[in-house]
């Protein structure tokens, strides 16, 4: 179904699998540490609950990643943004650069080691207010936010 | 309250330092304040009832009313609001200080309520509404009515591009334009005869459960109530013997009763909110004024408007009676976040009223984009394993014979009968300025939004919708969103792509000039 509307788009940078994969990983860690926790104290057969728990952590933090990544795709068009993402939640999101109240561009830690950044940008509508797009270099993401702004700027003069 | 005439002074200089709350504002507030000095009351009440002194009772209650009272006047004291040349700046707090700025181009809406003890002497609580999530802390409780009237027309103005920072008295408040849509006694009555409401019987459950501490018996516990009629004369044998018409008769009444009460809700709180509504078309929007008691006063700008909503129900549909709301970001009131134009109007009375914020009707001929029904049917799909579980359980665990528990085999026909209503009820159409959406079978609603108004689309496909091919598509709109659903996904992109052509191609400056002379023709 939603193989027509992929040639268009652009997809992310390939770097944002490696930093999903590293937040992922730090963010399920402490259910992989309850599990070993467990496995030690012996309460259960050995290996009973730690291995499906090990097997699903792997699977979360370095299988899903890349199929998210492979599902997002972004299209800056003259005059707006098109965002589209997930495969089970399809997501296919337009906001015109008129409607854009301000955008911001963040970096987190993990980020800023592969010289990624995130673009986020706020409206004034109830639904989807806010539309981020992750995984753009950084200077990529800044230099979307310059056009953006100046298609703004345009506008309102 | 040492020397309020020096204070008054201030009032009217009202400079830099700038202007204080009305004075007898503290006394309403302190007033209308009383129940929430409920608890503390009986606290000290209860706590101090054993001593023999019954002063010291009366000395703890007045402590508590006059430390409340001290407090109020603290915080009056350390009020102050000020009109800049941009802005609202009000400070506040009694030891951590707050200065909140609000720009003129901020401000969605100016509201002026009245309680009843507020009229009294002539003051109002003046809201400036911000679309932002705590706008309700931009409130001055209390300012004289004059003032109150300034400050809104000082607003207007600012808003409007004529700067003038005058203190002089303006006449211009109560120059009554002939209303666009008013409600006379009549037709409240009417309206209120739809409110049917049982609500009262909540509220008297509800606090009987809170206070059944002070009452004497256990009202709970029923056999103290046929205790009491028996010793009033009446028993349980009694009633059995008076025979199947008295019985009937004794449950009509009863049955009579419950809905004359819960007419009289209806009509009472009716009554109170929207007596005297009457809605003018000013210059700069729409003003409603209504209530019988507590007297609100709001302005809507046309330009605001994001969105029109006209509601019916199944049953005043057949008289013609709808609600006509207007969608903005700012929130109407406690309970309803939309702007309320008509509560209760005919269709020919709700579209004008809708033209003058620049929205239009649907054609007539318009047939609208029924909903795909698989979107519904697949619901089925969920039910039937439940239907098959609750049949095995019924028959192994309470050992009922298949002949009950097939009973709920209706169950499917009930959910599916509401599901066939909703799928009826449903309806979408787009042309090319705006969109509409007709939904739901008990609140009938039709959502109207001008395409220019929207802010983003999304398209979006559930993991059971994306197998059946369909999608729904979401128009965010500032103060709500729209939602069309069942739509084929190859529908909803071209949808998609229409609206974003409409508003990709708008010069968002000239949209805003353009409302805003719609509001002056």
């Amino acid at each position: 179904m939603t193989d027509d509307s992929s040639p268009d788009l652009i997809a992310l940078n390939p770097a944002y699998v490696t930093t999903t994969r590293i937040a992922s990983a730090l963010g399920y860690l402490p259910f992989l540490i309850g599990a070993g926790a467990l496995e030690v104290a012996q309460l259960l057969p050995p290996g009973s609950f730690f291995v499906p728990v090990f097997l699903l952590y792997l699977f979360m933090a370095f299988v899903v990643p890349k199929r998210r990544y492979s599902h997002w795709g972004y299209d800056m068009g003259s005059d707006r943004l098109r965002i589209v993402r997930g495969y089970m939640f399809y997501r296919d999101t337009v906001v015109p650069f008129g409607r854009i109240q301000h955008i911001d561009v963040e970096q987190g830690p993990i980020d800023r080691r592969y010289d990624l950044a995130t673009l986020t940008v706020h409206t004034a509508g109830n639904h989807n207010s806010t539309v981020t797009l992750p995984g753009l270099f950084h200077a990529d993401a800044l230099a979307m936010r310059e056009a953006i702004r100046a298609a703004i700027r345009a506008d309102t003069i | 309250m040492t020397d309020p005439d020096s204070q008054d002074t201030n009032v009217e200089k009202g400079g830099d330092e700038g202007i204080k709350l009305h004075v007898l504002g503290l006394f309403v507030g302190f007033v209308t304040g009383l129940p929430q000095l409920i608890f503390p009351i009986f606290a000290a009440f209860f706590g101090t009832r054993g001593s023999d002194n019954p002063l010291i009772s009366i000395a703890a209650v007045s402590a508590i009313l006059l430390f409340s009272l001290f407090f109020r006047w603290l915080s009056w004291m350390r009020f102050r609001y000020h009109i800049g040349e941009h802005d609202i700046r009000i400070e506040s707090g009694i030891v951590s200080r707050n200065a909140r700025s609000i720009p003129f181009e901020r401000i969605q809406d100016v509201s002026i309520e009245q309680k009843p003890l507020a009229r009294l002497f002539a003051l109002g609580e003046v809201k400036f509404e911000t679309g932002g999530g705590d706008g309700d802390d931009a409130k001055l409780s209390f300012v004289s009515v004059e003032e109150a009237n300034r400050l809104r027309e000082l607003v207007k103005a600012h808003k409007s591009g004529q700067v003038s920072v005058s203190h002089v008295e303006s006449a211009v408040p109560d120059t009554d334009a002939p209303p666009i849509f008013a409600m006379d006694g009549k037709r409240v009555f009417i309206f209120g005869l739809y409110s049917f409401s049982l609500v009262i019987f909540a509220v008297l459950g509800g606090l009987a459960q809170q206070f059944d501490f002070l009452l004497p018996f256990e009202i709970w516990d029923f056999r103290h109530w046929i205790g009491m009629a028996e010793e009033r004369g009446v028993t349980v044998e009694n009633l059995n013997g008076i025979g199947w018409t008295a019985q009937i008769i004794l449950a009509v009444g009863a049955l009579g009763a419950l809905i004359f009460v819960g007419f009289a809700t209806g009509i009472i709180r009716t009554m109170l909110r929207e007596y005297g509504f009457r809605l003018e078309r000013t210059a700069k929007g729409f003003r409603r004024r209504r209530g019988l008691l507590t007297l609100t006063d709001a302005v809507m700008p046309a330009h605001r408007v994001q969105a029109a909503v006209v509601q019916t129900g199944p049953i005043r549909k057949r008289r013609g009676w709808h609600s006509l709301k207007f969608v903005s970001l700012a929130q109407d009131s406690k309970d309803e976040a939309n702007f309320v134009a008509a509560p209760f109007a005919t269709l020919a009375e709700i579209w004008p009223i809708a033209h003058a914020a620049l929205i239009q009707e649907p054609d007539a001929a318009v047939r609208f984009r029924p909903g795909i029904a698989k979107w519904w049917l697949i619901r089925f799909v969920a039910l039937v394993p439940l239907v098959i579980v609750a049949i095995w359980a019924t028959m192994f665990f309470a050992g009922a014979p298949f002949q009950q528990a097939g009973l709920i085999l209706f169950a499917p026909i009930v959910f599916g009968f509401f599901w066939w209503l909703e799928w009826r009820c449903y309806g979408d159409f787009v042309d090319g300025k705006q969109i509409y959406v007709r939904e739901g079978w008990w609140r009938q609603s039709l959502s109207i939004a001008p395409q220019v108004k929207v802010q983003t689309v999304e398209i979006y496909q559930g993991p059971i919708a994306r197998r059946q091919g369909l999608a729904s598509v979401n128009f965010g709109i500032s103060g709500g969103s729209l939602e069309m659903i069942a739509l084929p996904l190859e529908t909803a992109r071209a949808i998609r792509d229409a609206v974003m052509e409409q508003v990709a191609g708008v010069d968002y400056a000239l949209v805003a000039g353009e409302a805003r002379h719609g509001t002056i023709a």
